[in-house]
């Protein structure tokens, strides 16, 4: 009796301990991330404004979002910059990682100089992109003091384009960590699959748009999550390069939310732009979760 | 790394010529920036006024990197950023060990202690990656608050734990998900614990993933200014603090040569962990997270 | 729960000083990082130091305080709010409602602060009849500052009227030089605009527009106008102003290369780091138009609750020091700013100086010192940054002047 009972518990703390070490993460996460979404979504419909206050307003922050020509510029903004900063960065990133795999001499020396950036925080990288861009000192500048006088880059001056100076410095900071990424799934294809193809006489472009790319899908979706997540967060970015401007040209939502919340002390403003932006996260998340997970079970 | 490499693909000799130049040209464009924070960190700043951003110093100089480490006004003080470097690294150390150790128990579990509605468990810890962090500040502030941590180190490195337990346990969780299981079933055959085997078997063979998490975590919170801001004391604060505290000063000549110095200076330790580490870094998304 | 009733918000202020901060220190969140400021900022920690009270440094800069004051949120949230914090206008106002502020009444009366400090500023500096801060200084944004070499050249007298200045500006730009250095910025934008909507319509118009909030003004011609006079000015910038900070555009006055700059004095900094004469080497003057009045902004110490005796005694002779005589005298000559009190004699300070405390001190009591707009003074951060959006948007050729007035008149109902 006594035996049985003590491999009884031995046995219940084995199928409990698991569930025990898991649940201060879980529990952190709960409270942390869920609980603080919560939160955030009864912010936004309360009248708080410097500090967190309890009035409740109903769907008038929401209703003034909508009206604020600022939050469809930043959301038309946000469009056209997570969705050329996406495309452009997963060109360039399987580009690199194809042309990296093609057993390339000083590849150990490459590898590090294009995913560099991405140890770098815009607070750090932001003023040297800032002189770069700007035509009276920067690339513009340079070139007509090397001669070549008709050379014009002045897009971050430029209202309509500005936002394009965005995609340009944020396709630099990732691109080289979606070229690891894909790198390594590239280097995970069965080699005898390669092979296989070549033996029947496929060129390279079709070994490739056949067979390679079709195999890397899964790092096509963590990519694509990654990225789109950093666009919706990119905040450093826009204050180090543009501070919103020219005029409001390259507003994005996140930097729309942190000026509603903190710096125009209209809380509840921020908080419903926030609990939109956690919308459209989870929108793009939630079947990516979905697909991902399920196909493992 | 060419252990890995064994594909075969055939390539001519002008489209190599052409890959070559591509990847030289891109090598380019990634360095650019680079260039001119080194470049301009060297020159007197008269010379940076009034000359050429791109051109190389005609009189070099180190006493901005000088500046920037010891004597720059980053407060009250001309401290320069060194005592703030030594904040960063008690901040940082700490809580990237804390969260990839509860990334790879997490990890493990999710994967060789599996049990009803884990992979829901899961998805709900990975979305805890995308919350923007700018709602989290009040809220994060007063638990702080009534914790007794705010103002001090370990407010920080709880904060920076809580939110890099995603990450941490998304490399973890898809490593470990292609780790054979029977292995762990065997170990458990034989009367080995939950600790042992993850002790025994697991960590063994946990090094290319711990690379990635270390990688991640480390330039996530060495570089992140919002809560070093926010939730240390004026003096314990980390080195994005006062180096923002450097670089936007609002009034006043702007010592730019300074201000690339040190921003090269703060970037050091991640630049250092990505030259060391890199190459560990693809073979370690290779074993794990892009692969799932 | 409440977490986050005004009144744990307020207990927690008083709780919290006390806990990380010894009794006899101050713990200070400011934005003055830059090598002038922190000169002018040590000042005041040597005095206290020689009282035996130690100084906790908590610089956070960055977008004239904004940073700072996203700190200060979290800070005071977690009931661990700073002695004393650099702020402005409005903000404080704000705090002191959300009930986090002390009382310095009694350091007020002792020292005398009601006879001696402008009423427009203790607008700022005081809550219900209660002393809630010590301001520092005062700022005046309607200036304009010029390189005379460049003036004299083209025989360029100082403008007294709106059309002398377009004139003048003409003929700069007829020599080839950039008439105007401006740098696009939204609140570089705002301060521009303060200074011409007083040229527009003067202390009344300037009053009801921004202060009252009065549609009525936001929507009249003469709003109009000053959009109008925004679009001419726009004319005489260079093509490369976008995103440019204010210094840099003081440095091309400086270096001859623009002859103007409408900036706060603050910008007098950079002439005297420059080893400039102010009157030899660079003028200043208000906007044209808008001579008489003066629109303000003052950056104060907003001195938050604290519970502790000892840390109390410590505030309040902060308090002390920031108002005596003799560190509004030495900081200001510093800052380039002028002392929020009238009675402080004028020897240390420069010719610019001089006349900014000359001007300052008819304006109070002509009441024609108003509040800045672009600096939080005339009305909330909600409503400032309505404006921000309208005005930048207009200079920028996103609106016409007629579509900015109407925009105007949205936004800023919008924001209330």
């Amino acid at each position: 009796m006594y035996h049985a009972s003590k491999s009884d518990f031995k046995t219940r703390l084995q199928t409990w301990l698991p569930k025990l070490v898991l649940s201060p993460s879980l529990a952190m996460v709960l409270i942390f991330v869920y609980g603080f979404i919560l939160f955030t979504v009864y912010l936004s419909f309360t009248d708080s404004r410097i500090l967190p206050s309890y009035g409740w307003v109903g769907w008038e922050n929401y209703n003034k979002l909508w009206r604020l020509s600022h939050w469809e510029i930043s959301l038309k903004n946000l469009g056209i910059y997570a969705s050329l900063y996406i495309a452009i960065c997963t060109a360039i990133g399987l580009t690199l990682a194809i042309f990296l795999d093609q057993k390339i001499r000083g590849e150990g020396i490459l590898r590090p100089i294009y995913l560099y950036p991405m140890a770098l925080s815009f607070i750090v990288t932001g003023t040297a992109w800032k002189w770069f861009l700007d035509p009276g000192i920067g690339l513009e500048h340079t070139m007509h003091l090397w001669g070549w006088e008709s050379f014009e880059f002045g897009w971050i001056k430029d209202r309509n384009l500005a936002i394009y100076t965005l995609v340009l410095a944020a396709v630099w900071q990732s691109s080289g960590f979606v070229m690891a990424m894909f790198l390594a799934g590239l280097r995970g294809i069965d080699s005898e699959i390669m092979k296989a193809a070549q033996i029947d006489g496929a060129s390279n472009w079709n070994l490739y748009r056949r067979i390679v790319i079709p195999l890397l899908r899964p790092a096509f979706l963590s990519a694509f999550v990654i990225l789109a997540h950093l666009a919706i967060k990119s905040y450093d970015l826009v204050i180090a390069l543009t501070g919103g401007g020219p005029g409001r040209a390259t507003e994005l939502p996140a930097t729309f939310m942190y000026s509603y919340t903190f710096t125009r002390n209209q809380m509840g403003i921020g908080a419903s732009s926030a609990v939109i932006m956690l919308m459209t996260i989870a929108a793009i998340m939630v079947p990516y979760l979905y697909a991902e997970l399920r196909e493992k079970k | 790394m060419s252990s890995v490499q064994t594909q075969s693909v055939q390539t001519g000799r002008i489209a190599r010529t052409f890959i070559y130049l591509f990847l030289l040209l891109m090598a380019l464009f990634y360095l650019l920036p680079f260039f001119i924070m080194v470049v301009n960190s060297v020159k007197p700043l008269s010379e940076i006024t009034g000359g050429n951003m791109m051109a190389l110093p005609e009189v070099f100089t180190i006493e901005p990197w000088l500046a920037a480490w010891s004597t720059a006004q980053v407060g009250v003080e001309p401290t320069g950023l060194r005592p703030y470097f030594w904040n960063s690294i008690k901040m940082v150390v700490p809580a990237v060990a804390i969260s990839t150790v509860l990334g790879a128990i997490n990890g493990y579990i999710l994967t060789k202690w599996r049990f009803k509605y884990d992979t829901i468990l899961f998805g709900l810890m990975l979305f805890s990656c995308f919350i923007p962090f700018q709602i989290v500040l009040i809220p994060m502030a007063r638990i702080l608050g009534i914790l007794g941590l705010s103002g001090s180190t370990y407010g920080l490195i709880l904060v920076h734990v809580v939110y890099g337990i995603g990450f941490s346990t998304l490399y973890f969780r898809n490593y470990y998900a292609a780790f054979p299981t029977e292995l762990v079933r065997a170990a458990q055959i034989d009367g080995a614990g939950f600790f042992q085997i993850f002790y025994r078997i697991l960590m063994p063979s946990s090094g290319p993933i711990t690379v990635v998490c270390v990688i991640w975590q480390f330039t996530n919170i060495w570089n992140d200014f919002l809560f070093g801001a926010s939730f240390a004391s004026g003096s314990g604060a980390p080195m994005t603090v006062a180096l923002n505290n450097l670089v936007q000063s609002s009034t006043g000549v702007k010592e730019y040569n300074v201000h690339f110095a040190g921003a090269i200076l703060a970037a050091l330790p991640t630049l250092l962990v990505y030259i060391v580490a890199g190459r560990y870094f693809v073979r370690g998304l290779m074993a794990g997270s892009v692969k799932g | 729960m409440r977490l986050f009733s005004k009144k744990s918000v307020a207990v927690a202020a008083l709780l919290a000083s006390t806990s990380m901060v010894s009794a006899a220190d101050v713990e200070v969140l400011h934005w003055w990082t830059s090598g002038g400021e922190a000169a002018a900022l040590n000042v005041l920690k040597d005095d206290l130091s020689g009282q035996g009270i130690g100084w906790q440094d908590m610089p956070v800069a960055g977008g004239g305080g904004e940073s700072a004051m996203t700190v200060l949120r979290a800070r005071v949230t977690a009931g661990d709010a700073p002695t004393a914090v650099q702020m402005l206008g409005f903000d404080i106002l704000d705090w002191a409602a959300e009930g986090a502020l002390a009382n310095l009444n009694d350091v007020a009366a002792a020292e005398g602060w009601d006879a001696v400090v402008p009423a427009a500023l203790q607008a700022f500096a005081k809550h219900d009849g209660n002393w809630i801060s010590a301001p520092v200084n005062v700022h005046s944004t309607n200036w304009v500052w010029a390189n005379k070499s460049v003036l004299d050249e083209l025989g360029i007298a100082q403008p007294e009227s709106w059309d002398d200045f377009v004139a003048a500006m003409a003929a700069v730009k007829a020599s080839g030089r950039t008439a105007l250095a401006h740098g696009g910025q939204a609140w570089q934008e705002a301060t521009m605009f303060d200074g011409v909507a007083l040229s527009v319509g003067g202390v009344d118009f300037y009053t009801k527009a921004f202060i009252d909030m009065d549609p009525a003004a936001l929507g009249s011609d003469m709003m109009k106008e000053t959009f109008d006079r925004m679009a001419t000015l726009r004319s005489y910038v260079d093509d490369n102003f976008s995103g440019r900070d204010w210094n840099l555009a003081s440095a091309m006055v400086i270096n001859g290369d623009a002859a103007f700059q409408i900036m706060g004095d603050w910008a007098k900094g950079e002439f005297l780091n420059a080893g400039k004469v102010p009157n030899e080497d660079f003028l200043c003057f208000r906007v044209p138009g808008s001579a008489g009045s003066v629109s303000f902004n003052s950056d104060q110490f907003a001195m938050f609750a604290v519970s502790d005796a000892g840390a109390q005694a410590a505030q309040g002779a902060m308090a002390a020091s920031i108002m005596s005589p003799s560190f509004q005298s030495a900081f200001n000559v510093v800052k380039g700013s002028v002392p929020a009190r009238t009675d402080v004699p004028n020897d240390a300070f420069d010719a610019c100086g001089k006349k900014g405390m000359a001007e300052l001190a008819a304006a109070a009591d002509s009441g024609s010192l108003v509040g800045s707009m672009a600096h939080g003074h005339a009305n909330r951060a909600a409503v400032k940054n309505a404006i921000y959006d309208v005005v930048t948007a207009h200079f920028n050729g996103e609106y016409d002047s007629a579509t900015a007035v109407e925009e105007l008149v949205t936004a800023v109902e919008l924001a209330q």
